[in-house]
């Protein structure tokens, strides 16, 4: 044909006015993002520039490292620590296989299934449900005057709380968080469980692979990271929370959201502002290292399931 | 089967390739609903033989694939593969080697990784496994590429891999679910060389689907023309363009005109012409002849009987459209210069050469 004999056109460099219309369009672009590094500016680095300066700095603004040895050297915060990294461990390892399953159920059943779309939209709402909001919830249902409590009580004369108020403690900490870890689970890892194309396992299936084999070599491998993030996911969930904890505990300060409250609230010892930044350090350090974590499995699942 | 998956023991040397088997597919069926996917659909395929399933979309091809495959159920009908009925038989012990539609390769191993993955499931020893992996890629020009991850590698190198994963189980039957479709044209031209060269090669027995004609031509021993869940025409592929026999396949395979003409004893009167009949046709009475463009002619001629639409260059030929003076189109192969001479509205004379036709009533 004529035109495939044409010689090519030479490539043309833009004109003045055309890169200026262009940087234009990038500079719309941009403001679009102006709101959200606001808000980002405001209500995180700005916060964490307060902590992390906070964190060294005594009363008068001078430079002190008296608020780390604080932390590092008080039991009660290593306490606090120690618990609020096993309560986040055990609600995300909980929330991360009860959430997995769910997800996997919802993945085999139909796409546009009421189950789905049901279980979803549900999961949505639920996993934003912490807080005061899930904290009373959870006490009228099973608190001491809680519905389930005296239908017990009342119907078979037993008294769940009777060894004592567990759902006050770790325990009910557990439970409570264990609640808005599943959805989130679900609303993370089904995208990954999704990307699995039917193609792999047929292939599987084809050179001579059982389901075992399917999941052992190849499903499981590819879902490991995208698993493993998610659960660091609803690690940091946790680690963060704080509402719901200070809603259902009123005595004591286990967690190091509750201690660093205790550092800015209490009328019994006075000054102790810049010791809740050291310990807001601490909780932005440990949040880092999981997020870091989790952006790594993230990249590495993202490039296989493309 | 050569193997078993489930086997406890490590083997040092991969399955020797089997050579071709037979295979034979006996009144297929199954259903969607209302819908038949494959109604009756019976194929045979000799040993070391490359069938071709061709047809539009929806026309069961892939789902006959898949039956024989073992990933689809069927509601009837009974799978043969070397002698032995492997209907009621799992997916994961019919031995077959499948290339899919869409790039399959697992994301999470090495190219050499893939084409092993069926000989680790068999416990073939390790270095037997590399080596005979290592052969393979290379087989598929793919030597250098043995430790990339599928997405290092472009869609047609991934079909290789895929193709070789297939083989490196040395399978009774090898099974192509149109294996280029998401391929751009020059790549799929050069696969599809490569694939029927290493199908030579190894002499499997193979089942291909596509709904690519041309690909089905030029790759097939036979290409079997499927419509409606059955098998409309099996044939090699010059005798299926030439001697079609029925309208669908003369119309799906090629390009044809449909002219009005009148059958007698064994011949049709059309456009003056009188050109031998097709089995299988309509032979009294008026009826419609299904004509090639390359079998009509088309001279310039102020008395002809139509008048030029368009004309277009090819290369190395030219297709002209003719209107007729009633009013029908015909479509004309005509040598490339004639297609630049023969300008919009010239007055042509358009005639049937006298090769075999179909004709339908």
């Amino acid at each position: 044909m004529t035109d495939m004999l044409a010689p090519a056109p030479a490539r043309t460099r833009p004109t003045g006015s055309a890169t200026r219309r262009g940087a234009g369009r990038r500079l719309t672009a941009y403001l679009g993002v102006l709101p959200f590094l606001a808000f980002v500016t405001v209500f995180l680095l700005w916060p964490t520039y307060i902590v992390v300066t906070g964190a060294f700095q005594d009363d008068l603004g001078r430079f002190t490292l008296s608020n780390i040895q604080a932390v590092v050297s008080g039991p009660a915060y290593l306490d606090s620590f120690l618990v609020s990294i096993g309560l986040s461990l055990v609600t995300a390892v909980l929330g991360a296989v009860f959430g997995a399953l769910l997800a996997w159920a919802v993945a085999e059943g139909r796409p546009d299934g009421l189950l789905r779309r049901c279980v979803v939209a549900a999961s949505g709402v639920l996993a934003q449900f912490g807080g005061v909001m899930l904290a009373f919830a959870f006490l009228a249902t099973f608190g001491f005057n809680g519905f389930v409590t005296l239908l017990l009580a009342d119907t078979l004369g037993i008294d769940p709380l009777s060894g004592g108020g567990w759902i006050y403690g770790f325990a009910g900490l557990a439970v409570v968080y264990t609640y808005f870890q599943i959805p989130l689970m679900l609303i993370v890892f089904l995208p990954a469980l999704e990307g699995l194309k039917p193609q792999w396992r047929e292939a599987s299936d084809s050179l001579g692979g059982s389901g075992w084999a399917y999941w052992r070599h190849v499903g499981g491998p590819i879902l490991a990271p995208g698993f493993a993030g998610a659960a660091l996911l609803l690690f940091a969930n946790a680690f963060s929370a704080y509402a719901t904890a200070a809603a259902l505990i009123s005595q004591g300060s286990p967690l190091v959201p509750l201690q660093i409250r205790s550092a800015l609230t209490s009328e019994v010892v006075l000054g102790q502002a810049n010791v809740g930044k050291a310990l807001a350090l601490g909780m932005v350090i440990v949040v880092a290292v999981v997020m870091t974590l989790y952006a790594l499995l993230q990249r590495r699942t993202s490039k296989w399931l493309r | 089967m050569t193997s078993r998956t489930d086997s406890p023991t490590t083997t040092s040397e991969p399955p020797a390739p089997g050579g071709g088997v037979e295979v034979r597919l006996v009144d297929l069926r199954r259903s969607y609903g209302s819908v038949h996917a494959l109604d009756g659909l019976s194929l045979d395929l000799e040993p070391g033989e490359l069938v071709a399933l061709l047809g539009p979309s929806g026309c069961g091809k892939t789902t006959a694939l898949r039956a024989l495959a073992g990933l689809e159920e069927l509601d009837s009908g009974t799978v043969m593969v070397d002698g032995k009925d492997t209907t009621r038989v799992s997916a994961h012990r019919r031995n077959m080697g499948m290339v899919f539609q869409a790039y399959s390769l697992f994301p999470n191993m090495t190219a050499r990784d893939n084409v092993g993955y069926g000989l680790r499931l068999r416990r073939t020893a390790a270095a037997a496994r590399r080596r005979r992996a290592d052969e393979l890629l290379e087989l598929v020009g793919l030597g250098t590429h043995a430790t990339r991850y599928p997405h290092q590698l472009s869609g047609g190198q991934q079909q290789r891999v895929a193709l070789a994963r297939a083989l490196a189980i040395a399978p009774q039957v090898l099974l192509l679910d149109e294996p280029l479709s998401a391929l751009d044209a020059k790549v799929r031209a050069q696969l599809r060389d490569e694939i029927r060269r290493v199908q030579r090669e190894v002499g499997t027995t193979t089942l291909f689907v596509t709904h690519d004609q041309e690909e089905a031509l030029a790759m097939a021993d036979r290409v079997g023309v499927m419509s409606a869940g059955q098998l409309q025409q099996i044939a090699p592929p010059a005798e299926l363009y030439e001697r079609p026999r029925t309208a669908f396949v003369a119309e799906f395979v090629g390009l044809t005109n449909r002219i009005p003409g009148t059958a007698t004893d064994g011949r049709a009167q059309v456009l003056g012409t009188a050109v031998p009949l097709l089995e299988g046709s309509a032979t009294s009475g008026s009826v419609t002849v299904l004509v090639r463009p390359e079998s009509i002619e088309v001279a310039p001629d102020e008395q002809g009987n139509g008048r030029v639409i368009a004309p277009t260059y090819l290369g190395s030929l030219g297709r002209v459209q003719v209107r007729l003076h009633d009013d029908s189109v015909v479509l004309a192969q005509v040598a490339s210069h004639q297609a630049t001479e023969l300008t919009p509205g010239t007055p042509v004379r358009v005639t049937v050469r006298p090769t075999p036709v179909l004709a339908i009533a």
